[in-house]
């Protein structure tokens, strides 16, 4: 049986790469349509400011851009590394996907990121702007497939079991692209990335005014922020009120557990605001708003939202289906393969994964007891706090955003930029948020759909390659080590870009024809700095 | 399944060689940036020289490395059961060949970033085991796989893998790791002599000749060693078009019978052969001082000694010398018909694209590297 210690460290080992590359690749989708709009105006107006904007954001995406790369490829060999058996048991539907964001999307964007930074003069101006649209293009296709691919693992539409290969195998691939879920997290995660990138700009923009440095250059970048981060903010929210009615359909006990939905309330149903958990895990104390819920999670007036108690009964019902799937199959491959095994495997395969559940109890899944059956149930609840409380904490982000970049966005219309000394140092402060609203809804993401890897087809835990407990101790240690240098590093040299600003001349060849870097980072600081 | 115009057979055999394109793809294409990362203390000593070299290839090197990121893709899309017993099989492997690979990127973005003498030589270190350790590493790898790896499945596919780490480094392993790494080498010299002046490309030159020459002995004392080795050959009757069971054949060990395609289909030894050829050419053509050639004859050296190990295994991918029968092998370990056709289209689709786009930006990029090239280049690293 699996040995649920190498589970857990693999879970962890996942949740940490997964979270850290996600540190990297908002800002590239952001900033990459961000620098395409600066070059853009650069182009048709011919005002060399915007073109030293497009230049110094771009530094600063390029030392991001390394960091999603190098922590990317990592996430690709993962799950064939310590997820074997998801590999082996999904990898028809999941893998295309995949190998498509590399052919289609990543070629293109790591083929032209060199020229953006090396085809300045070798390319005429409307040839550098294609370029670095072409990177934002291929960051945006890179971020279709992966939801594409992640939106199967949360809605797996389009494909059925085989007993023969004993696998998932894809039948109608129209239906794994157009995945409603996947549709609606490629929208809201898009979104979330401009918003970031938005508010990159807009909090070292920020920064700039408010010591009174590189103005001219700041104004201009505050305003462009200011307006995308609110489109991008006013989306972020609505697209992912839409992720979450997609997920009421899908993946109903998500949807429960982030509302601590112990019970079907009558419908419409109240939205918890705030809640305190008592004794049994349940909400003892809580302020909700009369029929929200019911309205923002159903759309209606009259469907009930199940809660959790009366959805784990239902799982009971799945997993006796999914015993009855699991005995047939065990006929087919094992020498019984009688047209009534199949036949009665055929009614049965879309509960599979609820038999699997049973794995964790014992090997010969049906044969399992009433108690292993309602344990199994029961493993089907997510923790419920954890989910609760990052939902609330994204969401109420979300609104604080709108908020946030309207004022920005008012003021700007207004003139008023680097009036207001305190309200610069407080927008200074924001940068950190996007990543906390985003990493809260990966985690809602993901750790809302446990126990399963893929939902209702193929639990957590019975996915990991059988590895020694010594192989990841050994990866994890590595990992979390070599992540933690290079982030300490990357944020060093990026505060290191920001305080020498942007270049007054950046067009090389002229009288100003000294080399960057030695004029963004004065050479005896930087050995001072070194040698200390 | 009757809308697929290609039966399951064909598309399995358009995979396998489309993975092997991919495959010798990268090592063609991301062996230039790891050859000369492998090169870059020895054949630059001077921050100059090194920022020379690392300009060289710094504006392609990420688009090189994509195609290891497809060939990844295209293992897990099209052979899932490869996909699953290498990746996890070969688990501290990978893990060293991802630490490489994440350092890399860093070494190429920081590295130019501070101008200070202690950290530019950190990162020179982290570039040259950046690339070094990838190139011996895969090569390792694909020397285990002739070797077969300890693995087995059982009724439900789940995946058991009883070697460890240590097990992968034999003496025949190490070989096959020298001569990837000495291709890899070779090509990173040919990059290098290609596209500078004085001193650099004199000594890029050198390590070239001498790389080439180890290539092509190593290679030849691979082919050798082989005909001593246990090959696995398939003793059942095996359908092609039957559903993916890596489990419903039998196989024999054969001593010597990696070398049994080759009296099969003679036109094999077209493989081996162009290794040994573009491998010595590339050795001539570096003597010779000319560039162009050089690079040329060097990339099909490298397709040819890819292509030997894929033909050598035939039609295996992946043999396991702890249960033969579970070894995996193109007609038993692909997607389902439906996935192999629509990965189809879209590789053959993108595939061209992608050369003509990689094309151009080469074109782009083209010309020699110098010092006094760099300093006009606000973006240089």
């Amino acid at each position: 049986m699996t040995d649920m210690l190498v589970v857990d460290l693999s879970r962890w080992q996942f949740a940490i790469t997964a979270m850290y590359h996600f540190i990297f690749v908002p800002l590239t989708l952001g900033l990459s349509l961000l620098m395409a709009i600066m070059e853009s105006v650069y182009v048709m107006t011919g005002r060399e400011i915007w073109r030293k904007a497009t230049l110094f954001w771009g530094t600063l995406f390029g030392v991001n851009f390394a960091m999603g790369v190098a922590t990317g490829i990592v996430m690709e060999f993962q799950f064939g590394m310590n997820w074997s058996y998801y590999s082996h048991y999904v990898g028809d539907v999941f893998g295309a996907p995949l190998a498509i964001e590399g052919l289609m999307a990543f070629f293109l964007e790591a083929s032209f990121i060199g020229l953006f930074f090396f085809g300045w003069e070798r390319l005429s101006k409307l040839g550098h702007l294609a370029v670095t649209w072409l990177v934002a293009l291929g960051a945006n296709f890179s971020a279709l497939w992966i939801l594409i691919a992640n939106g199967w693992m949360q809605n797996p539409v389009g494909a059925t079991f085989n007993p023969d290969t004993m696998r998932m195998e894809v039948t109608d691939f129209m239906a794994v692209i157009f995945n409603p879920v996947a549709q609606a997290k490629f929208v809201h995660t898009v979104s979330a990335g401009y918003l970031c990138g938005a508010v990159f700009i807009l909090a070292i923009s920020a920064l700039y005014l408010a010591r009174g440095k590189h103005v001219e250059l700041a104004r201009r970048s505050l305003v462009v922020a200011a307006s995308f981060g609110l489109a991008s903010a006013l989306s972020v929210v609505v697209l992912g009120d839409e992720s979450g009615y997609v997920a009421t359909e899908h993946q109903k006990m998500k949807i429960a557990a982030m509302e601590a939905a112990y019970h079907t309330e009558p419908a419409p149903a109240p939205w918890t605001l705030l809640a305190i958990p008592g004794a049994d895990g349940e909400p003892a104390f809580s302020i909700s708003i009369p029929w929200v819920g019911g309205l923002i999670t159903t759309r209606s007036f009259d469907k009930q939202l199940p809660g959790i108690s009366e959805l784990v009964e239902h799982a009971q019902t799945r997993i006796r289906s999914g015993m009855i799937a699991y005995g047939a199959l065990q006929d087919i491959r094992g020498g019984s393969d009688t047209p009534e095994a199949r036949a009665t495997f055929g009614d049965h395969w879309a509960d599979l994964g609820y038999g699997l559940l049973l794995k964790k109890y014992r090997d010969d899944v049906q044969n399992a007891t009433d108690e292993q059956i309602a344990s199994a149930a029961q493993d089907t609840v997510p923790s419920v706090w954890p989910l609760f409380w990052t939902f609330r904490i994204m969401m109420g982000l979300g609104f604080y955003f709108i908020a946030f970049f309207g004022l920005w966005f008012y003021r700007a219309s207004r003139g008023w930029i680097d009036t207001n000394k305190g309200l610069l140092w407080f927008s200074v402060c924001m940068l950190p948020l996007p990543w906390v609203a985003i990493e809260s809804g990966w985690f809602i993401a993901e750790f809302g759909r446990q126990p399963w890897v893929v939902e209702g087809v193929l639990p957590t835990f019975y996915a990991a390659s059988g590895l020694k407990v010594s192989d990841l101790v050994i990866s994890l240690g590595f990992f979390t080590t070599l992540y933690s240098i290079l982030f300490v590093v990357m944020v060093i040299l990026m505060r290191r870009i920001v305080r020498a600003g942007p270049k007054d001349k950046l067009l090389p060849g002229g009288e100003d024809d000294e080399d960057f870097v030695i004029a963004a980072l004065p050479a005896n600081a930087a050995t001072k700095e070194m040698g200390s | 399944m009757s809308t697929i115009p290609l039966d399951y057979e064909t598309l399995r055999l358009i995979w396998w060689l489309l993975l092997g394109l991919l495959l010798i793809g990268f090592a063609i294409m991301g062996g230039r940036d790891l050859g000369v990362g492998a090169l870059l203390p020895f054949a630059a000593r001077t921050d100059e020289e090194r920022r020379v070299l690392i300009n060289l290839v710094g504006p392609t090197w990420e688009g090189n490395q994509v195609w290891l990121v497809v060939g990844g893709g295209s293992i897990f899309a099209a052979f899932p059961p490869l996909y699953a017993v290498s990746f996890s099989g070969f688990y501290l492997a990978m893990i060293v060949i991802l630490l490489a690979l994440i350092l890399r990127p860093a070494g190429f973005k920081f590295r130019g970033k501070i101008e200070d003498a202690r950290w530019r030589t950190t990162w020179d270190w982290v570039l040259f085991v950046g690339g070094m350790v990838p190139a011996l590493i895969m090569g390792v790898a694909m020397g285990n796989v002739l070797l077969g790896a300890p693995f087995h499945l059982d009724a439900s596919m789940r995946i058991f893998y009883t070697g460890n780490f240590f097990q992968l480094l034999m003496p025949f392993a190490l070989l096959a790791g020298l001569v990837s790494l000495g291709m890899i080498v070779t090509q990173g010299a040919a990059v290098i002599a290609g596209r500078t002046e004085g001193i650099l490309a004199e000594r890029a030159r050198r390590y070239g000749i001498w790389a080439g020459l180890a290539t092509i002995l190593l290679f030849g004392l691979g082919g050798v060693w082989v005909g001593f080795m246990d090959g696995h050959v398939i003793t059942s009757s095996l359908d092609p078009h039957a559903p993916t069971n890596p489990l419903a054949k039998s196989v024999e060990l054969v001593r010597g019978g990696w070398l049994g395609n080759y009296r099969l289909y003679p036109w094999m030894m077209a493989g081996p052969a162009i290794g040994m050829a573009g491998m010595a050419l590339a050795v001539l053509a570096l003597w010779a001082r000319r560039r162009l050639p050089a690079l040329l004859a060097s990339s099909a050296g490298i397709f040819g000694i890819v292509s030997t190990a894929g033909l050598s295994l035939f039609p295996f991918l992946l043999p396991s010398s702890s249960m033969p029968n579970a070894g995996l092998t193109l007609w038993d370990a692909t997607s389902s018909p439906m996935t192999l056709f629509i990965m189809l289209l879209v590789a053959g689709f993108f595939l061209p694209i992608i050369v003509l786009y990689t094309g151009w930006v080469f074109r782009v990029m083209r010309g020699t590297v110098s010092t006094e090239s760099l300093g006009k280049n606000p973006n240089a690293y």
